[in-house]
Parts: C-alpha cells; structure tokens; sequence
C-alpha cells in the first residue's frame, strides 16, 4: 500500500520527464514575485524621486536590471543547475555571449566611429 | 517465411510509430521544449541586435523630443506593472495544469489574457500619443530605434495573446492532455522571456533615458 502510494506520487511529480518541481510550486512564484517587485519598485522609485544623480542612477539601474533577470530566470524560468538540462543552460550561456558581443561591439564600434569621423559634430553620449 | 515475418514486423513497428506520433510524439516533451528554449535563445539575439541600434542612436534626437521630454515614468511602471502579473498568473496556470486542473487552469488562462491585453492597450495608447504629438518614428533616430525596439516587444506579445488564445481553445476541445501540456509549456518559456525583455526595455529605455 505504502509502495504503491509512493509510486503514484513519484509519477505524479515526475509524469512528463522534467524531473520535481521543473514548473516550480506556488510559493516560488510568489517569492520570484516579490522579489521582482522589489527590484521593479527601487529603480523607478530612484528615477523618479531623483534621489540620485544620473551617473550614479543609471548602473543601479542595470545592476537591479541583471538581478531582476536573473530573478526571473531561476523562479520563472526555473533554470537551476541541479536538473538535467545542460543544453539549456549551454545555448544560454553561448548566447549571453553572442549578446554580449553585439551590443557592447556595436556600441563601443559606433561611438569611436563618430568620434573620429565627425570632426565639430556632437558627441553621441 | 522469414521475409514475411520480419514485413509484419516492420509493420508493426510502423503501426506503433505512427500511434506514438498521433498520441505525442513519443517524447516526453523534453525535446519540444529544447528545441523552443533554442528558438528563445535565437529570439534573443535578434532583440540584442535591436537593443544595440537603440543604445547607438539614442542620443540622435536631430534637435527633436528626448527620452526626458517624452516618456512618463508613472506610465511605464503601470505598463510593467501589467506584465509582471501577468507572468506571474500564467504561472499559477502552468501549476493547475500540471496538476490536471482543467478549469482554474482556463481560469488562470484568461486573467493572463487581460493583462496581457491590458498592456497593448497602454502600449498602442503611448504610440498614439507619442505620434499625435509630433514624435513618431520619422521624427529622429532616437525615436525610429525606439518604436523598433518597443514595438518589436509588442508584436511578440502580440503573437503571444494569439498563441494563448489557440491553446485555451485547444485545452477546451481536448483537455489537459500530455501534448496540451507540452504546447502551454513552450507558451510559458515564451511569455517569460517577454517579461525578461521588458525588464531590458525598461531599464536601457525608460529610466536611463529620463535619468539621463
């Protein structure tokens, strides 16, 4: 009886292969919840209130931006390390990369760009 | 004899892949949604390159309306504020569904829906203001990077809504069968990597623009 109660409640966990827990419990939700209202409500709150100044609002703003993403990732994307999906987590680190190159390339490529063939305009930033 | 019997095998073989294929692939599931995590992985890239056309061009506002002059922070965070539920409801949908729960299921299905639909609407509603004064995406390259950045992120919620409808029509007609589950899965990964991206357009738009 306790065999057979304990398989019916592994299968129900386990029944379509993602392994436990790979759409996560309610509680999760709600704490990845919480958590990305926190990390919404500070930087808006920062910008509006303009309690800092600019130089020192904008990283805050991306530092809370990169944790509020990871927040997501691991509460709603339920990304973790123990489960088997390293597929996932390698297509994901191989396109932080690609992003990474793309966006810091371009901006980094397009500002020196203008800076030396654009002599007397503006500067972008 | 030997010919026949390895025909009828062969057969049977067939018979139970082309059952297997009919019922759900014959896969857990685990593969269909690789395969979408990788179509999100490629999503991803594309957003990078139209993040990257906005952080070149957001100074080139060609003496027209900057981020500061345009954009209203209390707006955005209602926008956002839309979002986040949102993903938060489909969420509780996917645990219902896991659990076989048909109706909250559908339920859940359908705030999500809303708040989805409620986001378009602050969103169309921000375009239109925005071009009704003058600051549509000809009047620099500031604001025709931005209204590609932003409303690349409304299409795909946009496709999303229209996804979602489908599968709450299909769970209507089939139920919370395996491959229903495994199409509200794929649907699931795609509105939380929207959500991810919003927080992207929020920040390098919206707040470090009128910070700035």
């Amino acid at each position: 009886m306790a065999t057979a109660h304990t398989s019916a409640h592994g299968h129900d966990h386990g029944h379509h292969g993602h392994g436990e827990g790979a759409h996560g419990s309610v509680k999760s939700y709600i704490v990845g919840f919480v958590l990305s209202v926190i990390l919404t409500a500070i930087p808006f709150g920062l910008v509006m209130s303009g309690a800092l100044p600019a130089e020192t609002a904008i990283p805050v703003c991306f530092g809370l931006g990169i944790v509020q993403i990871v927040v997501h990732l691991v509460y709603f994307l339920h990304m973790n390390s123990s489960s088997a999906r390293s597929w996932n987590m390698a297509a994901f680190l191989f396109t932080l990369l690609i992003v990474a190159i793309l966006v810091v390339g371009s901006w980094w490529v397009m500002l020196h760009l203008n800076a030396n063939m654009m002599p007397g305009a503006m500067p972008m930033e | 004899m030997s010919n026949a019997h390895s025909v009828a095998a062969a057969d049977a073989a067939l018979l139970q892949a082309v059952e297997a294929h009919d019922e759900h692939h014959h896969d857990d599931g685990s593969k269909t949604t690789l395969g979408f995590w990788i179509y999100l992985m490629s999503d991803c890239i594309l957003f990078a390159a139209v993040f990257a056309a906005f952080a070149v061009l957001r100074g080139q506002t060609a003496g027209g309306p900057d981020a500061k002059e345009l954009f209203s922070l209390p707006y955005v965070a209602g926008e956002t504020a839309f979002l986040l539920v949102s993903s938060f409801t489909y969420g509780m949908a996917m645990i219902a569904a896991e659990k076989q729960k048909q109706s909250a299921t559908l339920r859940w299905l359908g705030v999500t829906l809303l708040l989805g639909l409620g986001f378009m609407f602050m969103e169309l509603h921000e375009f239109a203001e925005l071009i009704g004064e003058g600051a549509g995406p000809n009047r620099s390259a500031f604001l025709s990077s931005f209204f590609t950045l932003v409303g690349t992120h409304g299409l795909h919620v946009l496709s999303g809504m229209v996804w979602m409808v489908t599968l709450i029509a299909h769970v209507l007609r089939r139920g919370l069968t395996h491959a229903n589950i495994v199409r509200l899965t794929c649907l699931s990964l795609f509105w939380h990597f929207l959500d991810i991206v919003w927080i992207g357009v929020f920040t390098i738009v919206y707040l470090s623009g009128v910070a700035a």
